[in-house]
């Protein structure tokens, strides 16, 4: 029973990137009609936004060492503590959750950028164009990534807080087998809240309606005279945020390298397709489901049964669901038909 | 017909004889040498091989690689049980990559767009995973398989080849396929296969697919059925890959599963996108140039940057140097991932396509403007007929 639970929270983690990118994904999708492939290094970047601002904070300079009066010399003081010697450490401390702030607006501007500069000039050509430019886009943004950090993944440490693991067996009377790290908890509670917002917002704001409409029937919204366009545009900034956010947090769980996006966008493509494309609820639910079934099948008692099954579970999952659904668990009729 | 026929032929024999003279027009590029001439013929092979699915069809695969990978093992296994003679190796390479492409193809089709995409990636990816964990008693997982001195060889100890301490070199009938004999090889099975490319192309089965990539409902309301059509295109141009995917084999004995990876699969999009698809020749000079700029560009360190940029000052060669040395060396794929973004915004026919224009501009375009009239001139020569 606790290993059951133990796995289920597992796959859930993982299942919350999956549905944090995928939701990404099939906001663009959904809205611009187009296939992002530079999404899973928007990711990336976020991951790399954090790395830089714990860089950052974490600068240092040379001060005289009063210590020493034989001769003159310096010492290494990080900037920050010196500066607050209380505040400091502790902005320190926090910078993963902190570089949220620096991130936000980095990959709004990043997002807007992409779609102003690059993704308009494809929306009336074929999906192969749009994913080929993108996956072009997503090497370069990869590479120059690589080249000022190198191609070792760099790891972040949570706050110190939330450093340790809870005891959920002990919290929820279950025994005390069941302990899990308190910032995959976070990272949990995070996603959902994230994705809760997104919902929220498409849902109760105006501008959500509005891009819901457009995302039914672009032509007649904007024949109502409101500019659907540019509120698209808005969208794929948004989903360049949401990305970037999971990025972030996701940083104490796997140190970023270059290549982190790609290996989670080709699964989050998986996702997507499984959901249904262009659904968001469907984006979601494969997400979460699709970690869950991933991390029972990497437990021992299932790899017995059936060796490998960890290895292909998901891209199994998703052969038979699109051969048995064709438009995904929860996709629409007449999206991606062709 | 008998000119459409007689410029084929042009084509080819100028195909023939550009790849087999490589060792010579190549020098003066520095790459004549026959480890990466060897890479121009074998990615050739697989560029062309994926362009009759991707370029006559539109199918876009993004896994392709797992065809490779299956050819190579199945080229190392030929030698490990027959003989080591390479071609039993292709030939099984080739039929172990045809069956698998028959059952992958044979579900992955029954989606179009991006769902057949996402289909190949997940059989490729499927592959790959199992290639490195369940599977190692065949692929030997992460080491890659290779060949060992305790191999039985059947056919070559009923021949009575001599059985040495060193391990047995790849052979055709006696000479060694490493080095120069071993491009001359690949080069002639690269020929063959765009021979055998250019006559699908022309054939009826060409033009169903060139039909089924421009209007694939309208065929299936005339009474077609396309889905055999697209599975054999699916089968051949698979063949094609374990064809190349054997051919590493040969100059290399050695298979790993890398080759199956995704990565490789949007490698052979890349050369086949950049060189022009649906054209003939341009999967093969988007392979060779692809290989060439790997080459090249990852060969450069900042020494030798330094050394080319000495006629500038002091202070502006040191800026140059360490812009420049962003995009080769380790960071080629900057390079690759900007000349490919430029080709398919502004050139979507890629190089093809640009020497298409380039010669309209020096007037060599005016068999465009007389082609239609051709074109009637015939139509109504077979009404009159």
């Amino acid at each position: 029973m606790d290993a059951i639970l133990l796995q289920i929270l597992n796959g859930l983690d993982k299942g919350a990137a999956y549905a944090l990118i995928a939701l990404g994904l099939t906001l663009v999708f959904g809205t611009l009609g187009v296939v992002n492939f530079a999404h899973g290094a928007i990711f990336m970047l976020g991951a790399f936004c954090a790395v830089t601002f714990n860089r950052v904070l974490s600068m240092s300079t040379k001060v005289r060492d009063e210590s020493i009066t034989a001769f003159e010399a310096y010492k290494e003081v990080p900037i920050l503590a010196a500066k607050f010697p209380v505040a400091g450490p502790v902005i320190l401390d926090y910078s993963v959750p902190l570089a949220l702030i620096v991130a936000i607006p980095i990959m709004l501007l990043l997002g807007l950028a992409m779609e102003r500069g690059l993704v308009r000039h494809f929306y009336k050509r074929p999906h192969a164009d749009q994913i080929l430019v993108t996956f072009g886009l997503a090497i370069i943004l990869q590479e120059i990534i690589k080249h000022y950090f190198g191609a070792n993944p760099i790891p972040q440490s949570a706050p110190s807080t939330f450093a340790g693991s809870a005891n959920i067996g002990a919290m929820f009377g279950l025994g005390d087998n069941l302990v899990y790290p308190w910032w995959r908890l976070i990272y949990l509670a995070f996603s959902v809240t994230i994705i809760g917002a997104v919902f929220a917002f498409l849902q109760f704001t105006t501008f959500g309606m509005v891009v819901r409409a457009g995302m039914q029937d672009r032509e007649m919204v904007g024949m109502l005279g409101i500019n659907i366009q540019r509120r698209f545009s808005i969208v794929f900034g948004l989903a360049a945020v949401v990305a970037g956010m999971a990025g972030v947090m996701y940083t104490p769980i796997l140190p970023p390298d270059y290549h982190m996006g790609m290996d989670f966008l080709v699964l989050s493509f998986v996702v997507v397709v499984v959901g249904g494309m262009g659904s968001l609820g469907g984006a979601v639910l494969a997400g979460f489901l699709l970690g869950i079934l991933q991390s029972f099948a990497s437990m021992n008692e299932v790899k017995s049964i059936i060796p490998g099954i960890d290895q292909i579970i998901i891209y199994l999952v998703a052969v038979v669901v699109l051969l048995v659904l064709p438009r995904g668990l929860l996709g629409r009729k007449g999206v991606m038909e062709e | 017909m008998n000119k459409s026929g007689l410029s084929d032929w042009v084509l080819f024999f100028c195909f023939a004889a550009a790849v087999l003279t490589m060792p010579l027009w190549l020098a003066p590029f520095g790459a004549n040498y026959p480890d990466l001439m060897q890479k121009f013929a074998i990615f050739g092979v697989f560029a062309i091989g994926f362009n009759i699915l991707f370029g006559l069809t539109g199918y876009l695969s993004f896994g392709h690689a797992a065809f490779l990978g299956a050819g190579s093992y199945a080229a190392i296994w030929s030698y490990k049980a027959l003989t080591m003679n390479v071609l039993p190796a292709i030939i099984f390479a080739v039929i172990v990559a045809g069956i698998f492409a028959l059952l992958i193809g044979f579900v992955s089709l029954r989606r179009s767009g991006i769902y057949f995409s996402i289909l190949t990636l997940a059989f490729a990816q499927m592959s790959y995973n199992l290639a490195y964990s369940v599977l190692t008693p065949i692929t030997n997982g992460e080491t890659g398989l290779q060949l060992t001195l305790s191999d039985p060889r059947v056919l070559d100890a009923m021949a009575g080849v001599a059985v040495t301490s060193s391990l047995p070199n790849p052979n055709i009938f006696g000479i060694k396929t490493s080095g120069l004999p071993g491009f001359y090889f690949c080069a002639v099975v690269l020929i063959i296969g765009f021979f055998i490319a250019l006559r699908i192309t022309r054939s009826p089965f060409g033009m169903m697919l060139k039909a089924i990539k421009s209007n694939q409902t309208r065929m299936a309301y005339t009474g077609f059925n396309t889905r055999p059509y697209l599975l054999w295109a699916f089968v051949i141009s698979g063949m094609y890959a374990g064809l190349a995917g054997g051919l590493m084999a040969v100059t290399d004995p050695l298979a790993g599963a890398e080759r199956m990876q995704w990565t490789a699969s949007g490698e052979v999009v890349l050369m086949t996108i950049l060189g022009g698809a649906g054209t003939l020749v341009g999967p093969v000079i988007g392979a060779a140039l692809i290989k060439y700029f790997e080459n090249i560009f990852s060969a450069f360190n900042k020494f030798e940057l330094q050394q080319v940029f000495s006629f500038l000052p002091e202070g502006i060669q040191d800026v140059v140097v360490s812009v420049v040395s962003m995009f080769v060396g380790k960071g080629w794929h900057l390079t690759l991932g900007l000349i490919f973004m430029i080709v398919v915004i502004f050139l979507p026919g890629g190089i093809m396509e640009g020497v298409r224009r380039i010669a309209r501009v020096f007037g060599l375009g005016k068999k465009k403007i007389t082609e239609p009239a051709s074109v009637a001139n015939s139509q109504q020569g077979q009404v009159n007929g």
